[in-house]
């Protein structure tokens, strides 16, 4: 059932040390005051999941926060590198972080058998390539009628996920509108999840028959976070801010540069540090 | 002669690779310059589809990621990551894929993943993300790469994506239907697999480029197909369209 809470209070009791976690949003509405507030609230030895481990990872690879990574794409896209992963799998910096390495058509068909409540994946993929061999969950199913040999790897079934979305009513239910990604799939294959909103509404607005909600009964936490997916996007809200992700590159770079720019960005700041960029989007629209 | 970069001549070379029908399956970066210029060229029915869901996606400036929003407010519907792949690209229902690579090797398979050993890697590369399916679920594969001899390499690190893998029948005997590369687009040339060997062969050369430059930066001997032509270089209109996209691009990229 869903609580509305606080960032802080929400991310203290559906996270902590150890747990798999999932930080979803593909592109859009990535969850970045949640990852900020897990980074304030020192977590540690965590196993992170996502498709495309983005800034939010870098981050909190860089910050000592993780000991094994679940991903099929760890880049920053159209950018180049994210460094603070490549430090830690080139260098072990901060520390020596475990691999589990996926396609993206693997990610996401196992995150929907997590959802469904199936202990594994079946599709037909991994095919020739050398991953099968670096990854030993990748393994080979024969087809029970047809012989078709498929591959097949265990389903996602996170602690907790975490996704940013536009918008919740007073019940929790959460509405997600624009590039879904895989944000519904990873809340429900998860046994706790924490969701930030752009805004809480009184009722959700005029929407299409088929619009994607997530019930109440399915959300753990519900959080209120303005501006919250930013330098992400959020469709109807504010546009991805592309000069950001170019930023990145050279603050993320440099070891020291790095730390400077979390401790000012991060540790010395709360939730409301986001609002800003709600507002300005705000009033340019006004 | 018009005055152009050696990359223009690479984009729009890609470019004319896509039909009016075909049903794309669009990366970021090059691949998406490439498909655009072609919608906003000779094939304004071209159907882009990029991994975040967007099928039909018609944008005015070139997404940097994969799935900013100008792909989804200007597609016919966006489906979700699974649907996506599940539905669409595994269904079979996308006829050509557009890959990029780190690495490539004389049968156009890719090493999009690492340089050196997976478990010390001199660079860890981001990754397949959805390379290793499309390779194989898309009707055909199109690669465009710039040439050099630290990418057009002897042997793989690692393969990422499957493309003629050890060629002649190799493919097909892995049960994989689709075709495969049908082009490599680079700076320098347009190669075709040879059709028995699946060898990547030489089949038009840029207009200014020499035999040996295709060479020296390849990391392999390169053959020549028995017919190989001169690529037409790239008319005014391809070049206007294709510098007024990445000037759009830039403005709003800088703006966002």
């Amino acid at each position: 059932m869903a609580r509305i809470t606080s960032l802080a209070d929400a991310i203290a009791m559906a996270v902590h040390d150890g747990d798999t976690i999932a930080l979803e949003g593909f592109t859009h509405l990535i969850p970045h005051a949640a990852c900020h507030e897990i980074i304030r609230q020192g977590r540690k030895n965590l196993t992170l999941v996502r498709m495309t481990p983005d800034l939010v990872y870098d981050q909190m690879i860089g910050m000592g926060c993780v000991s094994k990574l679940v991903f099929s794409w760890g880049g920053n896209p159209g950018v180049g590198s994210l460094h603070r992963f490549r430090d830690a799998v080139e260098n072990g910096w901060p520390h020596k972080l475990e691999l589990e390495e996926h396609s993206h058509a693997a990610m996401a068909n196992a995150y929907e058998a997590g959802a469904s409540g199936l202990p594994c994946a079946i599709f037909r993929g991994y095919i020739g390539g050398d991953l099968p061999k670096v990854n030993a969950k990748i393994k080979r199913i024969t087809c029970p009628f047809t012989g078709e040999e498929l591959a097949a790897i265990p389903s996602h079934r996170p602690d907790v996920a975490v996704i940013h979305a536009q918008r919740a009513d007073r019940a929790g239910n959460v509405m997600i509108e624009g590039v879904l990604g895989v944000q519904k799939e990873a809340v429900l294959a998860s046994k706790r999840s924490v969701v930030t909103v752009e805004e809480i509404v009184d009722e959700l607005p005029e929407r299409s028959l088929n619009a994607v909600v997530l019930p109440h009964w399915t959300v753990g936490h519900v959080v209120e976070v303005p501006g919250g997916a930013f330098p992400s996007y959020a469709q109807g809200y504010y546009p991805r801010n592309n000069s950001f992700y170019k930023q990145w590159d050279d603050i993320a770079k440099d070891r020291d540069s790095f730390q400077a720019w979390m401790k000012t960005n991060v540790l010395d700041k709360g939730p409301d540090a986001f609002v800003q960029y709600a507002r300005k989007h705000k009033a340019a629209a006004e | 002669m018009a005055d152009y970069k050696p990359t223009e001549m690479m984009t729009v070379a890609a470019a004319r690779a896509l039909k009016n029908d075909d049903i794309c399956f669009v990366g970021i970066g090059q691949p998406s310059a490439a498909c655009n210029l072609a919608r906003l060229t000779h094939a304004p029915d071209i159907t882009l589809i990029y991994e975040s869901g967007t099928l039909a996606t018609k944008p005015t400036v070139l997404p940097l990621s994969i799935g900013d929003g100008e792909l989804c407010e200007t597609a016919l519907t966006t489906v979700s990551v699974p649907e996506m792949f599940r539905y669409w690209l595994q269904g079979g229902r996308i006829k050509v894929g557009f890959l990029g690579g780190a690495q490539i090797d004389k049968y156009a398979n890719l090493n999009t993943t690492v340089v050196g050993p997976y478990d010390r890697p001199k660079v860890r590369l981001p990754g397949g993300g959805g390379a290793p399916e499309i390779a194989t679920s898309c009707g055909e594969i199109l690669i465009i790469m710039a040439q050099g001899k630290r990418s057009f390499v002897d042997k793989l690190d690692f393969v990422t994506s499957i493309g003629h893998v050890s060629g002649g029948d190799s493919r097909a005997k892995l049960g994989v239907k689709t075709k495969g590369p049908t082009k490599l687009i680079t700076d320098l040339a347009i190669w075709a697999p040879d059709p028995a060997t699946k060898e990547m062969t030489v089949v038009s050369i840029h207009p200014g480029v020499t035999r040996e430059q295709i060479q020296e930066n390849t990391g392999w001997p390169v053959k020549l197909a028995a017919q190989v032509a001169e690529t037409p270089v790239p008319t005014a209109k391809e070049l206007d369209v294709l510098r007024e996209l990445h000037a759009r691009t830039n403005r709003a990229h800088a703006a966002a």
